[in-house]
Order: structure tokens, then sequence, then C-alpha cells
């Protein structure tokens, strides 16, 4: 069944691609590699130095870590603004708020467990 | 050579399981005996085992959750009879035996009954209500279906090879780690899950591609059927949630295999971690297993009412809403487990809003209802009932949401209650309700009305004789699971549980008749003209059972609703639309590809349940290679020539036309 009676030529089918020149393709991902190389070598130059003020490195740290996802998003995933790209950002959407729910969620269950249910030897630590 | 496996796994010793193991062995070599000697093989082989069309997977999904339904409906009786006898005394069944039941039970009806009957009616309708040819992934669609029947079978071997595990249908660790269970029954639960799990996932992938992707021109989201925006929504639920199974049973199976910690308090990890992984899972489940219910009955309430259904937007709104907040409400689960009260409340109001949304589908299910002609046909009875039922097992949920509240009835009769109430009264009736109102689209022929009213009749009364007193039993403080007990203010109770079981097996044979009657007199109940209930969505636009192509030419659609737009249009003018210009169709050839996968994955499962390495590097090989080989395929379409679908379409056309006159003429 092809796709084009469907949607017409916006709508893609998966791992259906469109005809794109290589050139710019290879320049993309070029930038993408350096963008990500630099990342993380300033983040390993980052942990060994002592140039910035130590406690500012685990946020630094944070930082680039969250600029990398960002440059793999957009390099590699091809997470766009394009209309046709929606469901992708949509499903990037989701995949956030359920990783969060369910990692935040566990953490804080978990952590009111450990409060609440303290074996008895570390309540009598507590007590003492 | 084989690993744990010897000749002591056979349970010689243990008539109950023998004796049942060996007639279910009996009938099916009988089966397959019957499918030889006839020459019903290569039939079977070509149009059903390999098929990758989504209607036969579908119809096979659904053929599966019937008979595991009958497997697992066994359990209920035997656990319901055990507890019937068992005051006082031991019963007929060990402690051993009984533990294994309801582990197997509850494992059965969710993964293997729910599961595969929403998936199966998902398959089979969503692509015809979208207007296209097939799913997104044909081959992969027949491979989940594959390795879904790879974990029924898993669990069923358990019956006569080994033991299956006695913990639960959630292996709660420290019981479920090497310590305490030692054999294999909590194996057989792993890996019969991880592999199933694989086939779910791959289902969802499908399911969600081919709703974003593939709709028919002018197949706008906000004017698909509810059906096929709860299938969205089950989906997503799918893919978001089935990761954390398959993640749980990992660690656990590493804990099991490999000595490592992470459920063990020894070893510095955390039993706790173990209910909260898998309730993040399973309480998203639930809702896989009944959203799809749901859409099931926006699609039929309509329908019997001869109305557009009621507050479309506020249903889509409804399902979404359900789709997000079902991550949000999983420590219900284990209130009583030790965390402080904010969390509790916070969790416990999480779930009373859950039930909102719900209570939206209701009122709009009502709504459509009111001021319609109503059809009481098989199908709206199911969705009647559900709507009943439903709302009494909404209402005990909604308590047992208030911590506590659940502090008082956590683990007693009033839980199984419960969730039997919404499981049963929910997703079981939707099932029944969408097997009774798309059988005549699937095979051609309408179900015997008699014997599916009866059947319904029989369930309904059947499952409040035997819930009920159920409630009753755990508010005076029986516990779930009981092998024996000494309570006398208990037996009335489990008495009357014991009449209503005996009601629900008449109401399933009941059905099983149903089947047989219509299948004998199918020319009187055939559906020639493809719209046997007047329906409102485009499945019904093609005809009974459907080609292979479902359209001839794909629809384009114009509203909500969109065959009835068609049809009406139609019927004011006494013609169909003219004859469109057929052109040759190319479709998915068919492919061994999910048969002989889980072929490998069944070996690969159980070598792996009872530690034959070799055969485990051997069937994970065999799956491997495969799926090279169907990667390096060259043919994966065949071409239905414009003639042929010209000939196929115009025979429907004609007996369409000869409907529209009917009905246009003064009777």
């Amino acid at each position: 069944m092809s796709e084009s009676d469907l949607h017409g030529p916006a709508g893609l089918a998966p791992g259906d691609e469109e005809e794109v020149r290589i050139g710019p393709r290879v320049l993309g991902y070029v930038v993408g590699l350096g963008l990500a190389v630099l990342l993380t070598v300033t983040s390993f130059f980052i942990a060994g130095t002592d140039l910035v003020w130590q406690p500012s490195i685990p946020v630094a740290l944070v930082v680039l870590a969250i600029a990398q996802m960002g440059v793999h998003l957009v390099f590699f995933v091809h997470i766009t603004t394009d209309p046709d790209n929606t469901n992708n950002v949509m499903a990037l959407a989701f995949g956030l708020l359920i990783v969060f729910l369910v990692v935040g969620g566990s953490l804080w269950i978990m952590s009111n467990l450990n409060q609440n249910m303290l074996p008895m030897d570390q309540i009598m630590q507590m007590q003492r | 050579m084989f690993g744990k496996l010897t000749l002591d796994a056979i349970p010689l010793h243990q008539p109950i399981p023998l004796v049942a193991g060996s007639f279910v062995i009996v009938a099916i070599l009988a089966v397959l005996a019957w499918v030889v000697i006839a020459g019903h093989l290569p039939y079977l082989w070509r149009e059903w085992i390999t098929s990758v069309d989504h209607k036969r997977i579908g119809v096979m999904y659904s053929l599966l959750a019937m008979v595991m339904l009958l497997r697992g409906g066994t359990d209920a009786i035997m656990m319901r009879s055990q507890q019937a006898v068992a005051f006082h005394s031991e019963g007929y069944l060990p402690p051993e035996h009984y533990n294994q039941i309801f582990s197997a039970h509850g494992t059965i009806m969710i993964f293997f009954v729910g599961m595969a009957f929403m998936i199966g009616l998902m398959n089979l309708v969503v692509p015809l209500q979208l207007g296209v040819r097939d799913v997104a992934f044909p081959t992969l669609n027949s491979v989940g279906f594959w390795l879904t029947a790879t974990g029924a079978l898993l669990v069923n071997v358990s019956l006569v090879v080994g033991n299956f595990a006695r913990t639960g249908w959630l292996p709660y660790p420290p019981l479920s780690e090497l310590t305490y269970s030692p054999d294999v029954g909590v194996d057989y639960f792993l890996w019969a899950l991880q592999i199933s799990g694989v086939g779910t996932l791959v289902a969802g992938i499908n399911l969600v591609t081919t709703v974003l992707k593939l709709r028919t021109k002018g197949m706008t989201y906000l004017r698909m059927p509810i059906f096929c925006w709860t299938t969205l929504a089950s989906s997503l639920l799918i893919i978001a949630a089935f990761p954390i199974l398959t993640a749980t049973l990992a660690m656990l199976i590493l804990d099991r295999y490999f000595g490592f910690h992470f459920f063990t308090n020894e070893g510095g990890g955390n039993v706790m971690m173990f209910m909260n992984l898998i309730w993040a899972w399973g309480h998203p489940e639930v809702y896989i297993l009944v959203l799809p219910a749901f859409g099931i009955y926006s699609e039929i309430v309509p329908t019997f009412s001869g109305k557009p259904l009621f507050g479309y937007r506020s249903m889509v709104m409804a399902t979404m809403a359900i789709c997000i907040i079902s991550f949000c409400v999983w420590l219900h689960h284990f209130f009583t487990m030790g965390a402080g009260p904010n969390v509790n409340a916070i969790f416990g109001i999480a779930s009373m809003i859950i039930a909102v949304p719900t209570g939206v589908k209701i009122y709009n299910w009502l709504f459509t209802m009111y001021g319609g002609r109503v059809r009481f046909a098989t199908p709206m009875m199911w969705s009647i009932g559900f709507m009943v039922t439903f709302i009494i097992g909404g209402l005990t949920g909604v308590l047992v949401a208030v911590p506590p509240a659940d502090f008082l009835l956590h683990n007693s009769l009033f839980l199984v209650a419960h969730f039997h109430n919404v499981i049963i009264g929910g997703v079981l009736f939707g099932a029944f309700a969408g097997y009774s109102y798309w059988f005549p689209k699937a095979f051609g022929f309408r179900l015997h009305e008699g014997w599916g009213k009866a059947g319904f009749w029989f369930s309904l009364i059947g499952f409040y004789v035997t819930f009920v007193p159920l409630y009753a039993a755990g508010m005076l403080g029986m516990t779930r699971r009981l092998q024996h007990y000494d309570v006398a203010e208990w037996r009335p109770w489990i008495m009357a549980a014991g009449v209503g079981m005996i009601l629900l097996v008449i109401g399933v044979l009941c059905q099983i008749w149903q089947l047989v009657v219509s299948i004998r007199h199918r020319e009187e109940l055939r559906d020639v003209t493809g719209d046997p209930w007047d329906g409102r969505s485009l499945e019904w636009a093609t005809a009974s059972p459907p080609p292979a192509f479902n359209f001839a030419v794909l629809p384009d659609v114009e509203g909500e609703d969109a065959y009835w737009a068609i049809k009406s249009r139609a019927r004011e003018q006494g013609l169909l639309r003219s004859e469109p210009e057929y052109k040759d169709i190319e479709m998915p050839r068919n492919s061994p590809t999910g048969f002989v996968c889980a072929f490998f994955a069944t070996i690969m499962g159980f070598a792996l349940i009872w530690h034959i390495w070799w055969l485990v590097a051997l069937g994970g090989f065999g799956a491997f290679v495969t799926f090279i080989v169907f990667a390096w395929r060259d043919h994966d379409e065949y071409i239905i020539p414009a003639a042929e679908v010209a000939r196929i379409d115009r025979a429907n056309r004609e007996v369409r036309l000869a409907a529209i006159s009917h009905a246009r003429s003064p009777s």
C-alpha cells in the first residue's frame, strides 16, 4: 500500500526516508559529533580541574550532561520543530513525563519507607 | 546434559495434575491428529499460522484468550470448590498444589486472557475502523502473537513438567527468591512473562504506529472512533509500562540465577523495591486492560441506541487523562507496607481522582442511551451489565483508595471481590461484548442470540452470586488465598460463592454451545451486507468477512461516524457512490517468521527454566537466524490484480444496493 495515498508527501511511513542530498546530512552529523566530543572533553576536564570553585563542579557536570542530551536529540535523533515531527516531540514529552513520575515517585516512596521502617538497631542508635 | 530436568519433574505421584495434564495432552493430540488426517494442515499453515493479516492474527489472539479462559476458569472452579469443602478439614487440594493454582489463575487470566483478548480485538478492528489495509508492521504483528502463545504454552507445560510458582500471581520476594522457592515454579513464571512480554510490547508499538501513521484520507484524530483512541492510550501505556515489568523480572532473574541481591535483605537489597516497581507496571496494566474495553462499549452503545456517541470530545479527554493518571496511583497497592501518611494521602487522592474520568465515561454512555431507540441485542446486554457492575466495582475501589479503610481490607477477600468486580465486570464483559459485536465482521455470520443472552444472564447473575458473598466474607476478616479455615461465620458466604461459581460455569457452557449452534446454523445467520447491526464506523463499510485488502478503495472520511455519513447519503439518494476506478493492490506476503521465532523462543525459555545451557544457546541462535533470514528477504509483497479487486467489491456493492432499495421501498 503506497503511503502517499494516505497522507500526501508530508506523511512518511515508519522506516521510509525522504530523499535528501548527502552533503548537508554529513555536515549535520559532523557538527553533532564535534559538539558531543567538546562537551565530553569539557566534562572530563572540569571533573579533574581546580580552576573553578569546587562545589560548582557537580552542577557544571549536570548542565553539561543535559547539553549533551540536547545535542544528541537535535543532531542524531533529529528532533525538530517541523510539524511532521510532532509525534516524535510528543513521544519524547510522554517518555520524560513517565520517567519523571516513575523515578521520582519511586525515590520518594522508598526514602519515605526507609525513614518509617528503620531497622531496630538504627532506631536505637537515633534515640541514644 | 539436561540441567535440573529429571524424570522426577513429572508429577506421577500427584493424581490431579497428572489426570488433568494427560487429559489435555490427549485432547491436543486428538485435535492434531484430526487436523493432519483430515488434511487441514497445509490450509492452517498457509492461511493462519503464517498469516500476517491483522484480521487473522486478531482472531488467533482471541481464540488463545478463550482457550486460556477455560484453563484459568478451571483453576477458579478448583479454588472455589476447595474452599467450599475445606472447613475444619484439609479439603482435596494439598497446600503445595492449591498455591500453584491461585498463582496460575491470576497469571493466566491477566496475561493470556485479558491481554490476549484485548489485543486480539484491537488487531481485528482498528485497521478496519481507520480505513486502512493492515497494521504498520504486519510480520512483527505475527511475531508478537506467537511469542504470547509461547508464554501461554510455558505456563501450561508447568502443569506436567515440574511445577508452577507458589507465590501468587506476582512473585513477591523474599518468597520468590531462591532461598524460599528453590524449585522451577518461579522460573516458569519469569520466563513465560519475559517472552510474552516482548510479544505484548511489539503489539503495543505496532498499534501506536498504526493509529498515528496509517489513517485513511480525512480520518483526523478527532474523527477516529473512540475504540481507536482507547487503543492508542492502551498501547502507549503498554510501551511505557511493560519495560518496567521486564526490568523488574530481569532483576529477580539475576537474583535467582546469578546470586545478585536486588531484592534480598542480606546483600543490601530491598524487598520493597520489588513491590514498588512491579506495581509501577501493575497499575497501568489494569488500565491497559480496561481502556480497550471502554472503547468497545463506546462503539456498541451508540450503535444499539441509534444515536451518535454523547460527548465524543470529553470521552477522548477522559481516555487520555486516565492514560496519564494511571501512572500516579501505584502505591495504593501497598498502602500498608510502611510508607508515611503524606505518601499514602497523595496516592490515595490520586486514586480517587482517576475515578473522575471513568465517571465521565459512564455518564456519556448513559446520555447516549437517553432518548435513543435502544435495541437489546447481546452486545448491548453485556454493555448494560457492565455499566451496573462496573459502578459497584468502582465504588468499592474508591473505598479501598482511602488508606485507613485499606488498612482494614488489605489482602482480604473484599479486595479480591473488588478487583474481580472491575476485571470481570469491565474487561471480560467488554471482551464478550466485542466478541459478539464483531464476530459477524470476522466470520460473516452472526452468533445465535438466544444462547448468547442465556450466557449473559448466567454470567451476570453468577458473577453477583459469587462475588457479593466474597465482599461479605472479606468484611468478616477472611483473607485471600486460604487453603483451609475454621471460622464458622465465613462458611455460608463461601458456600454461596460456590453456588455462584456453578452459575458462571453454566454461563460459559452456554457461550460454548452458542458458538457450536451458530456454526451449525451459519447459513441462516449469514451477514450478507457486511453491516448486520446498522453500524456507524468504517469496519461496517466493507464485506463480512472483509477481503484480505479490507477496502477496495480506501474510504474518504468527512466527519465523525464515518460510515453513518456514507450510509445516510446512500439511503437518501437510493444509490451507492459511483463505482470507483479499481487498481492493483499490494499486500504483505505471509511469513513463517513469527511461528519459527516463537518455536525457538519456546525451546530457549524451557531450557532457561531447567538450566539446560546448550539448549539455551541453540534456541537463541535459532531465533536470531530466523530474524536474519527475514531481514534478508527479497519479496515481501504480492499483488492482487485490479480485476480481482473489482470482482470482490462488485459482489458486495450489489448486496448493499439491494439492501438500500429494500430499506427505501414502502413496506
